[in-house]
């Protein structure tokens, strides 16, 4: 079985991710899946490399579910995220809730991911054609 | 007597200043040229303090990124928190996951 929160350089498994989630009282998982787009501010990308700050990482993955779980009508939280070099249409993250209902999983997988772009010390640096750069805008 | 006067001079010494980790990452980390600086700091010393001892060492850092937020042994906190022998700060950028 596969760890909740994990930050890693292995390709992710975005069903592999929401079924650690299914239990018999789950009538919802809700699945975010990131991927790499081909376009970015005006400019192609060819990939992306992504850094992160490991040890810290995957506290702060357990953080955000814990703010999740203090929401309400959660029953539970997996944060998956990739790091290393990404080509285009690769997965770079994945967030799976589970709930008994769907409205409660929707809007805590909007938290999850908002919240993560927000405070993950995960960076990633965009390749195109022009060069490269860090990406520093703020979701 | 030398030795005994010597060795009190070294112990005051060793408990007036702290060495600390410094952990840098993706911009700054390249302006840096390393992932890891150790900075000596006198007792009572912040995090800010510590980030103030990393640009001098390396100016591009206070170049690269207009703003960075600070982590203390894998942690957020503010610049003021106070540091410790062995803390392990993070300097980190404007973040950009997901």
């Amino acid at each position: 079985m596969s760890p909740r929160f994990l930050l890693t350089g292995d390709p992710l498994d975005e069903r592999a991710v929401a079924a650690q989630l299914e239990s018999d009282g789950a009538g919802a998982v809700v699945t975010f899946v990131g991927r790499v787009r081909a376009h970015s501010r005006g400019r192609d990308v060819t990939k992306l490399e992504y850094e992160a700050y490991p040890e810290m990482a995957e506290k702060v993955f357990a953080q955000i579910a814990d703010e999740i779980r203090a929401r309400g009508g959660i029953i539970d939280v997996a944060i998956h995220h990739r790091v290393g070099t990404l080509g285009v249409g690769e997965v770079s993250v994945v967030i799976a809730v589970s709930a008994a209902h769907r409205s409660p999983a929707f809007d805590a997988c909007h938290y999850a991911i908002d919240r993560l772009k927000q405070i993950a010390p995960i960076w990633k640096k965009e390749h195109s054609p022009d060069g490269a750069v860090w990406v520093e805008d703020r979701p | 007597m030398l030795r005994t006067a010597r060795g009190q001079v070294l112990a005051r010494r060793t408990s007036n200043r702290m060495r600390v980790t410094v952990r840098l990452f993706a911009a700054h980390r390249e302006a840096a040229g390393t992932s890891t600086y150790i900075a000596e700091l006198p007792a009572g010393a912040t995090v800010s303090d510590a980030y103030v001892s990393v640009c001098g060492s390396y100016p591009a850092i206070a170049r690269s990124a207009a703003s960075a937020a600070f982590a203390l042994n894998r942690a957020h906190v503010r610049g003021d928190e106070l540091l410790n022998e062995g803390d392990e700060i993070a300097i980190l950028p404007p973040v950009a996951g997901g």
